[in-house]
């Protein structure tokens, strides 16, 4: 098991936004979660990473048999989990490769593994870079500095290749992507998947799952996870809208 | 505190690292400043009369003169009465080689990490340490003077070269030029000279190493830089200063004379003097008068400075640019944490035609501190298409910092351009955030970002330098970041 996430309660300034999430992810799975805006998805992502601006008030997160809230974000990052943002910032004077080399020298140390050098990271990242069909001039220029939305997101994508984390949490990576960054982005995604990593995919829309398709699919509404199926859930939910989930909901119990 | 806040309060709470005291025994001139003190330092030194007249004149000016209050920093009047002027470790005997140097004083070097063994070192760069008053040991010199190059202590040079100094001592910095200009030119005592002949490119980078160490004293250095035509010089300066609880004065003048047509001086500054405790006791004033003058066609100056320590910085590295198509450049990252205090920038004055001039100045404010960027960019009515870029940023950590700029412009030209940009900035949370979600610890985070917002002047610096120059960025604000 990889995520195993039990009846997850997480306010902000005292508004309950994730009222009782239950999910388990086990390795070589793709999750997709889905949901209208507003529904807690991006807040989902943001708790499993450790943004501090979010209050856990119950429930329990297991990362690799790890408590995973007990841990600070840096040691989250260092076991294996991976947040592809879904708005990346710009820090400038940083080169995308220097930021990575940092970055991936102190998951090695975390490890137990010797940092790599400037020429082994070079060659490592090269064959990285051929994975998600990355420019070298993109990882030269300080890091996500006058980057595109495309280039933001492909970048991500790229760090998640390079990081090789067990669990990638993608949240809305396909936001504001053309449809050849979209391929492009999934494409990595699918090259990326082994059997012993897994992918949870945050989307508010059904077209990223015609590249990358998900063994489940999670519909997230009002702070829960609604309903579960396969692949034919996303399709359904395409064709007849948020709606056919909510209205349900709606009328009183 | 937020996130930032908590991390910025981890960076900035760094010990400084260089606060020991040498016991060394010291000859020091009798406490207070008086035309005495000021013949007593002319005569330890063995001096030509013409120097001590030049010496008297400047503190008879002084006398004359009232400290100046216009800049942006605070701090308790000045008793000049209540320091030493001259201190001077006491040879054991007349030195005649650097093996004879006293092995106290080689060891307080060398913890600082300068090695003065010459033979040691590998790394091509050339030596000038300078202990409270007085220049201890200058390396490499014999390789130097095959190529004509002279790099001495300033005392040697009023001996050994004294037409030199005495013709281009005060020409770029008179000693009316400010009060502490004057009172450096009264009571100087040591520091460098360095004169590089016609053609010849420096093949090291030379450097001189300050360092205050007896209490009470005040450090009046003085360095003069000569490039002939066709000559590059690449010259560095390090500085620190024990812990003490009382402000300790540094009131230092540098000249560089880009003489002929194409000279070069590039100068660079690490400055890490003490600053002081977290609740501002102690720390040097660090009071400089810096400037250049590009007299030679196609000559070029440039400043780089990185200004990490002191109470209080005050200084204006400038550059006048006289010769046509000369070139003026001043790179600066000045850090402020604690109680520190900064006030300084630049002055280009463009008085050539197609002259140039370029200012990029970082400012960092972390803790109580206050940083302030204070620049003048003059085009004289001669200076036809004289060309100026200034970028002014600066860097908040924390909620308890100033950072402020004030750029002064005067424009006689109409052909000249002139563009200034500034920028305000924080370290966002989200910034460090994400950082962290790659593995990185808050620490580090904040360091990386602002390595990478100093990028642009660590570039300029050689490349020893930008990495001890990272590493120091990095102790001063120990304690300032998450």
């Amino acid at each position: 098991m990889i995520l195993e996430i039990k009846n997850l309660k997480v306010s902000i300034d005292g508004k309950e936004i994730l009222k009782g999430i239950n999910l388990s992810v086990n390795a070589g799975e793709v999750h997709a979660v889905m949901g209208p805006n507003g529904s807690g998805k991006s807040t989902l992502a943001s708790v499993l990473a450790g943004k501090e601006d979010y209050t856990v008030t119950g429930g329990s997160v297991e990362f690799l048999g790890k408590d995973l809230l007990a841990l600070p974000p840096e040691e989250r990052a260092r076991e294996g989990l991976f947040l592809a943002f879904q708005y990346p910032v710009e820090i400038p004077g940083v080169s995308t490769a220097n930021f990575l080399k940092t970055a991936l020298n102190e998951i090695r140390k975390h490890r137990g593994m010797e940092p790599l050098d400037a020429m082994d990271f070079l060659s490592f990242m090269k064959e990285k870079m051929k994975l998600v069909n990355i420019d070298t001039e993109l990882t030269k220029r300080p890091l996500n500095e006058g980057f595109s939305g495309g280039e933001k997101k492909k970048n991500e994508v790229f760090q998640m290749a390079l990081l090789e984390p067990r669990l990638g949490v993608l949240d809305e990576t396909d936001s504001g992507l053309d449809i050849d960054a979209l391929r492009v982005v999934a494409g990595g995604v699918n090259k990326l998947k082994t059997k012993d990593n897994a992918f949870v995919v945050i989307t508010h829309y059904q077209r990223l799952l015609d590249y990358i398709v998900p063994d489940y699919v999670h519909i997230m509404y009002d702070g829960r996870i609604i309903k579960s199926g396969n692949k034919d859930l996303a399709l359904e939910l395409e064709k007849k809208g948020y709606d056919w989930i909510t209205k349900d909901l709606k009328t009183p119990a | 505190m937020d996130q930032t806040g908590r991390i910025l309060e981890n960076v900035t709470q760094g010990e400084y690292k260089y606060g020991f005291v040498s016991d060394i025994e010291a000859e020091t001139a009798p406490k207070g400043l008086n035309e005495e003190t000021v013949r007593f330092i002319s005569r330890k030194k063995n001096e030509p009369s013409w120097l001590l007249e030049w010496r008297l004149k400047a503190y008879r000016h002084w006398l004359t003169m009232e400290m100046p209050h216009w800049q942006n920093v605070s701090f308790p009047p000045i008793d000049y009465q209540d320091a030493f002027y001259y201190a001077a470790p006491k040879p054991k005997k007349k030195l005649n080689s650097m093996n004879e140097v006293d092995p106290e004083l080689r060891a307080t070097f060398e913890k600082l990490g300068i090695s003065l063994e010459e033979q040691k070192r590998l790394s091509g760069v050339a030596v000038d340490a300078v202990l409270d008053s007085v220049s201890i040991a200058t390396t490499f010199r014999s390789k130097l003077a095959e190529l004509g190059i002279i790099f001495c202590s300033f005392s040697e040079a009023v001996k050994e070269h004294p037409d030199l100094v005495k013709k281009y001592l005060g020409t770029v910095v008179p000693y009316t030029d400010n009060y502490f200009a004057a009172l450096n030119s009264a009571v100087f005592s040591d520091g460098s000279f360095c004169y590089i002949p016609k053609g010849v490119r420096c093949p090291m980078e030379l450097s001189t190493y300050f360092r205050i160490n007896t209490a009470n004293t005040g450090q009046f250095e003085r360095t003069l830089l000569i490039a002939e035509e066709d000559a590059y010089v690449s010259y560095l300066e390090g500085c620190t200063a024990p812990m003490r609880d009382e402000n300790q004065l540094h009131a230092a003048v540098v000249e560089l004379v880009a003489l002929g047509n194409n000279a070069h001086i590039k100068y660079s500054t690490v400055q890490n003097w003490y600053p002081g405790d977290r609740n501002g006791k102690g720390g040097i004033y660090n009071f400089v008068t810096k400037r250049g003058i590009c007299i030679g066609k196609r000559s070029k100056i440039s400043w780089t400075q990185v200004e990490t320590g002191s109470a209080i910085t005050w200084k204006y590295p400038g550059c006048i640019l006289k010769g046509d198509d000369s070139v003026g450049e001043f790179y600066s990252v000045a850090v402020t944490n604690n109680r520190q205090q900064a006030d300084t920038g630049t002055k280009m004055i463009h008085i050539g035609k197609n002259t140039r001039s370029t200012i990029i100045s970082k400012g960092i404010s972390a803790g109580h501190s206050n940083n302030s960027y204070r620049g003048l960019v003059k085009i004289s009515a001669k200076a036809e298409k004289a060309r100026n870029f200034s970028q002014c940023d600066s860097l908040l950590m924390g909620d308890q910092c100033g950072a402020h700029t004030f750029p002064y412009l005067e424009v006689k030209n109409k052909s000249a351009t002139v563009e200034h940009e500034a920028t305000t900035s924080k370290i966002s949370d989200d910034q460090i955030f994400y950082c962290k979600q790659r593995g990185l610890s808050g620490e580090d985070a904040a360091n990386l970002i602002v390595n990478g917002y100093c990028k642009e002047v660590f570039n300029q610096l050689p490349m020893e330098f930008a990495v001890e120059a990272q590493k120091l960025l990095s102790v001063t604000l120990e304690g300032s970041v998450g």
